[in-house]
């Protein structure tokens, strides 16, 4: 009777998702939602999932976090005592995963970013796992594409302070980049804030500076506005971003100005092969845009959640139990395939996968660059 | 000296909008000495409706007029919306208060409580996807060593200086402006003596919405990107620069707007940029520990 007030239907399996359906960034909350239905809908159209020889119809449930930090944290505390799932998957941006990634571990709850880049949101937690490579990695793959595609010896920053995704990769880059070019390569390290919308002083103060090119680790949204304004400011160089430029609405909100720019990613939609292409084909079709890298990394975030489900081999009534067993079988993945490429996994939690360089073509399309392997 | 060209015209761009949205905050202070706390997201309301207007009135799916026509049409077909909001508001939740004789301080908080429904409306009924503003004009930038100018931001400057001595002009030359100020000096009196007390608050509600109305339109002509919160922080900011110039005072209002954009820009310069509201804003507050009333503000003192 008891276990029927939290638990749910014993033939279902219940797992949470905490994404951004508003906030800065709403776009990477419908794309993960849009993937996580899609894929359930697979799976329950064939009978549910098949653990142990029985079939388990598959429950989400879709908590908005409001790209807040604080509310990620709500969130997950929601998910995990009032709708009692399994296992979590997001929060996405490194800003809502730190916070959300502390809370699930003190829980003792599985939880997979498939978005966060951010070391801290696995570091030291070993309930919490990630579907992206890290920014250590993402950090010299920006320094060395830049610097060979540009011909770059001076790089200026500009990043948003208040988010931890943010603020860590630019400051892997400059230290890279210095390490690389030597002190004073990076010639002018500028910040703002999230809700900003005028970034001019800055820009100003970048584009007096001379750099050879703009390294960009910001949201879509905001690159959008930074781009814009550099280019009413006279200035006429390249940009470099990060994988946080890598969604869906970005080309509806930054038009002509982002063309000809690169940025650094999971995977590249123009010019897919195999299952990926399957996924962007079926993706495009149901919901009529391409999916962008958090629909990708989500999608193989839930498979591999499922997948550690299988691997478990028995579902267990209590709650507590069951988490520990995905826990359990997740840390014991050591390879997985995903639309987004393979991943190995270390101790750690996190993947060892490759990254992509894109180009923004003259139709807006991510047009494979250069891929990175570790 | 470049850089230092280029951020005073950064600062005045800047400015502008302060001292846009400010005119409004003081405009109806004057009149009600009611601090209308939605006038931020009455701003934001401009900037979607001047979205609707262009997009879906005039634009690629309406009308489909040039953009030169969206440009002169959409700009008063804004304002006149825009105004029409603001005596909404005005109408549903105002007037009702002050007919009932409540005091200032419920009306203010009335303010504030619209102002969140505003923003939680216009994220309930049109989603919290940003939207991207077209581009109707044709970016110019003109280079002066390297100091650069697009004709956007010489339009926004001019409008803001524009708006200022348009309202200056009704304030202090005409009939109506003369019925202002009057109700502001003793609304209890000036009935008497034949003034339509509600026309010349609706009035007043016109004005300042209207032209929180054309800041919403250049506003996001300049920073194409509109959310349902773009105009709370901002809203905010215009009120404190009012505060700081004097409120109630049109002059104040419009230097206090330029002091907070030339302050905000100037500190960003110069510091890394977490030091810009906390900087910008100690200073504007010991400019009112010198001068409480703001600068160009007059004591009033409460008769009993």
């Amino acid at each position: 009777m008891l276990a029927g007030c939290g638990g749910g239907d014993s033939d279902t399996i219940k797992i949470g998702f905490n994404i951004p359906m508003t906030g800065d960034i709403p776009k990477v909350g419908e794309a993960s939602k849009y993937a996580a239905e899609m894929l359930k809908e697979d799976i329950n159209s064939k009978g549910g999932l098949e653990v142990g020889g029985k079939q388990y119809k598959l429950e989400f449930v879709y908590e908005d976090n409001e790209s807040k930090a604080e509310s990620a944290v709500n969130a997950a505390l929601k998910l995990i005592e009032q709708d009692q799932v399994v296992a979590i998957i997001g929060p996405n941006s490194s800003k809502q995963a730190v916070p959300a990634g502390g809370t699930c571990n003190d829980n003792r709850v599985p939880m997979i970013s498939p978005w966060s880049t951010n070391p801290d949101t696995t570091k030291d937690r070993p309930w919490v796992f990630r579907a992206a490579f890290l920014d250590p990695f993402q950090g010299p793959v920006a320094v060395n594409f830049s610097a060979k595609q540009f011909g770059a010896k001076t790089a200026a920053v500009l990043f948003d302070i208040s988010n931890d995704y943010s603020k860590g990769l630019a400051e892997i880059f400059r230290d890279e980049w210095n390490k690389k070019f030597g002190d004073g390569a990076v010639v002018a390290f500028e910040s703002h804030g999230t809700k900003d919308q005028d970034f001019s002083a800055q820009l100003t103060k970048i584009v007096s500076a001379k750099p050879d090119f703009i390294f960009l680790p910001d949201n879509y949204n905001q690159v959008a506005l930074i781009i814009k304004q550099a280019h009413d400011l006279g200035w006429n160089g390249p940009f470099m971003g990060s994988d946080a430029w890598g969604s869906a609405e970005l080309m509806t909100l930054c038009g002509d100005d982002c063309k000809g720019q690169f940025f650094s990613t999971h995977y590249a939609a123009a010019g897919a092969k195999g299952d990926t292409k399957v996924f962007i084909d079926r993706y495009t079709e149901k919901y009529g845009y391409t999916p962008d890298d958090v629909a990708a990394l989500t999608w193989d975030a839930t498979r591999l959640v499922l997948q550690a489900i299988q691997d478990a081999g028995s579902i267990d009534s209590d709650v507590r139990k069951e988490r520990k067993a995905i826990r359990d079988s997740l840390a014991a993945v050591k390879q997985f395939a995903g639309v987004t490429g393979n991943m190995k996994f270390d101790a750690q939690g996190d993947p060892i996968k490759c990254a992509v360089v894109v180009r923004i073509d003259e139709n807006g399309q991510f047009v494979f660059a250069e891929s990175v392997c570790p | 000296m470049e850089a230092l060209f280029q951020n005073i015209i950064n600062a005045l761009q800047w400015g502008s909008f302060y001292a846009l949205i400010a005119l409004g905050y003081t405009l109806v202070y004057g009149v009600l000495l009611l601090i209308n706390f939605a006038h931020g997201d009455i701003f934001m309301v401009g900037a979607y409706i001047a979205f609707g207007v262009s997009v879906f009135v005039l634009g690629t799916q309406g009308l489909d007029l040039p953009n030169w026509a969206i440009l002169a049409c959409g700009v008063p077909l804004t304002m006149v919306l825009t105004a029409g909001v603001g005596v909404t508001l005005e109408r549903i939740a105002y007037r009702p208060l002050r007919r009932k004789g409540a005091h200032r301080l419920y009306v203010v908080i009335t303010a504030l409580m619209c102002g969140l429904i505003l923003e939680n409306g216009n994220l309930a009924l049109l989603g919290a996807s940003r939207k991207k503003f077209p581009e109707l004009m044709e970016k110019t930038i003109w280079t002066f060593g390297n100091v650069s100018v697009t004709n956007l931001k010489v339009i926004v400057i001019v409008a803001a200086f524009a708006t200022f001595a348009f309202l200056n002009f009704i304030v202090t030359r005409t009939r109506i402006g003369m019925a202002m100020r009057a109700v502001s000096y003793d609304k209890f009196a000036i009935p008497l003596m034949g003034i339509p007390v509600d026309t010349v608050i609706v009035f007043t509600f016109v004005l300042g919405s209207g032209f929180a109305g054309l800041a919403g339109m250049l506003f996001a002509m300049s920073y194409p990107i509109l959310e349902p919160y773009m105009g709370a922080l901002i809203g905010w900011k215009a009120f404190i620069a009012a505060v700081v110039g004097g409120i109630g005072d049109i002059r104040g209002a419009f230097v206090g707007g330029f002091l907070l954009g030339f302050i905000e820009v100037g500190v960003v310069a110069v510091f890394p940029s977490t030091f810009r509201d906390l900087i910008a804003f100690s200073i504007l507050l010991l400019i009112l520990w010198i001068k409480p009333t703001g600068l160009f503000g007059v004591a009033r003192h409460q008769k009993i």
